[in-house]
């Protein structure tokens, strides 16, 4: 009973202009529409849409991440945010244009780090700088690794292969890729997934560090709710597609939560921070009783 | 230490193999000697064998040779490879130098064909379905059955032999391209669409480093192939080559320089796959 009044009202603290589910129609808060998602909607079963009418907008220099279980489509919407995937239905534009296929000015940060193996740190890393700017000479290519792979405190490691690091250096040598094409947006899929939680720990204080200091604009899947509330300044909550008594209801979005805790907030204090517990109870909720796992 | 002691002892293994082998078949070989053929004859007598192209003291008389005149003639074949004495009496390095010729030209050919082709299949499904059936009719052919349609077409024996080298090295290489190309990781692919890298570069930054262990053991097994066929198609086409000689000196009832040529294509067949072993190993990668 305690329990409920709680989380009603910490949802109707956090989230004022968002009542569930949130339509199209309604506008974001103050943000201007950096990235502009319109009505996508993906089906591999004509009948039974993975998620449709999703809408949403990010901001230059905003942290978004997406939170739903596995099936419910993030990777997709991600994936057709890089131009790596189309969507059955819907728009995508960025800065005005209309997002048709993969482009330098959205780097990824795959799952699986996808580095090439047969390549170095430092070769992985030129091959991208390399396809960013072709015109460039050795030396230019060569300072522009270096200070890119410094960025992520590899400096040590930049002559070895892949297969001789850790999953967490791995990880962080495909983030310094990223960012050395020093991208408009940088879309992550869930990048701390496979790591354990003191490594994912570090990467993520680095990632947010690196992040602010660019002002870059992120996207970010992430299973980890303590992930998202410590880095993203709002968090879209997403429901699988299931089937009800009124017939199939495609997966979509359900909620824009707002983090309401100071920028400034740091992973050792996130958790004494007041307000924490109640947007974590809030987002937990909703994974467990609505969000609805198949 | 444990290693070491590992080698060492396999290594005393397989002289005693060895030992044993040799020494089996000098026991084999011992019999009672016929070489008295010429005794009782005068020189005259012998010369004019000689000259009849029956040599009375020659060892080729003596039935199956033991292991100590396939020593004799190994050591005389390889004190003197080069020689040249018509068409019927070459050095064995010149022998094995056409041969391997052959063998290089045909293979190259073969790359050059299997490798373009491989990527294309790889890379497109429907190419694959669609040159699906004739490589699968066409691969299980042996390609010394291909000869005669090589020699009425081709008109040279020369080229024939290399063709039949060509079609039989084509089909593995082939294969394994595009079984290669077509395993390339999504994810490499991906990183490369999103970098926005030009097609030609992503075939050759990206794909060929990424299928290359798997191209290279389809050109093992295609020069591994090859060279089982080059001493076929040289025993048809004859002229030069080793299977040429081979033939040849069964012409001659030389079993000992069949013996030292049958050990020849072997020892040079262990090299060419040690090469193409030491070349998969430069490109192998680990995840």
């Amino acid at each position: 009973m305690w329990n409920d009044t709680q989380v009603r009202e910490s949802t109707a603290r956090l989230v004022p202009a968002a009542t569930t589910p949130v339509t199209p129609q309604q506008k974001e808060p103050a943000m201007s529409g950096y990235l502009k998602i319109e009505r996508l909607s993906k089906a591999y079963n004509p009948a039974k849409p993975v998620f449709a009418d999703v809408s949403f907008e990010i901001g230059k220099g905003e942290f978004v991440c997406i939170i739903g279980h596995s099936g419910c489509g993030k990777t997709t919407i991600l994936n057709v945010l890089a131009g790596l995937d189309t969507a059955t239905s819907g728009n995508v534009f960025m800065d005005g244009r209309e997002v048709v296929g993969p482009s330098l000015e959205r780097g990824v940060v795959f799952q699986s780090h996808a580095l090439m193996p047969w390549l170095t740190v430092r070769q992985n890393i030129a091959f991208a700088v390399k396809s960013r700017w072709p015109d460039w000479n050795k030396a230019q290519v060569t300072a522009h690794v270096e200070k890119s792979v410094a960025l992520v405190g590899l400096s040590h490691a930049i002559d070895k292969k892949p297969s001789q690091l850790s999953g967490g250096m791995k990880q962080r040598v495909g983030i310094a890729r990223a960012f050395a094409i020093e991208p408009k947006m940088l879309l992550l899929d869930e990048p701390f997934g496979a790591l354990d939680a003191l490594t994912r720990g570090t990467i993520q204080d680095e990632l947010m560090a690196i992040v602010r200091d660019t002002q870059q604009t992120v996207f970010m899947i992430t299973h980890d709710v303590d992930e998202a509330i410590l880095l993203s300044d709002r968090i879209l909550l997403m429901t699988n597609g299931q089937d009800t008594d009124a017939g199939y209801k495609p997966g979509g979005m359900a909620e824009v939560v707002v983090n309401p805790l100071p920028r400034s907030r740091t992973r050792a204090d996130l958790h004494h921070l007041p307000g924490y517990y109640d947007l974590r109870n809030h987002i937990v909720d909703f994974l467990v009783s609505r969000a609805k796992a198949h | 230490m444990k290693t070491a002691s590992l080698n060492l002892r396999a290594a005393l293994v397989s002289l005693l193999i060895f030992i044993c082998f040799v020494g089996a078949w000098q026991l084999a070989t011992k019999g009672p000697s016929i070489g008295g053929a010429s005794s009782g004859m005068t020189a005259e007598e012998i010369e004019y064998a000689k000259m009849m192209g029956k040599d009375p003291g020659a060892a080729k008389s003596t039935g199956f040779p033991p292991p100590i005149e396939v020593a004799k003639a190994t050591w005389a074949h390889l004190s003197d490879p080069f020689y040249d004495k018509g068409p019927n009496d070459k050095g064995i390095g010149i022998q094995l130098a056409h041969s391997l010729a052959r063998v290089g030209l045909g293979f190259l050919l073969a790359v050059i064909v299997a490798i373009p082709v491989g990527f294309l299949i790889g890379m497109s499904p429907l190419m694959r379905k669609a040159f699906d059936p004739f490589v699968q009719v066409l691969k299980p052919i042996s390609p010394l059955a291909w000869m005669p349609l090589a020699l009425y077409t081709l008109k040279d024996s020369d080229v024939s032999g290399i063709f039949v080298i060509f079609i039989c090295s084509v089909w593995p290489m082939l294969i394994n391209t595009a079984f290669g190309v077509a395993s390339v990781k999504r994810e490499w692919l991906n990183v490369a669409s999103t970098l926005e890298v030009t097609p030609l570069r992503k075939a050759f930054r990206v794909i060929l480093p990424a299928a290359a262990p798997t191209i290279l053991t389809g050109m093992r097994i295609s020069m591994g192939i090859a060279w089982l066929v080059i001493v076929a198609a040289e025993m048809l086409v004859g002229g030069t080559g080793v299977g040429y000689f081979v033939w040849n000196e069964w012409n001659n009832l030389s079993l000992t320089n069949v013996i030292f040529a049958v050990l020849l294509i072997g020892v040079v067949g262990m090299v060419l796959d040690l090469l193409f072993a030491q070349a998969q190993k430069a490109v192998t990668y680990v995840e």
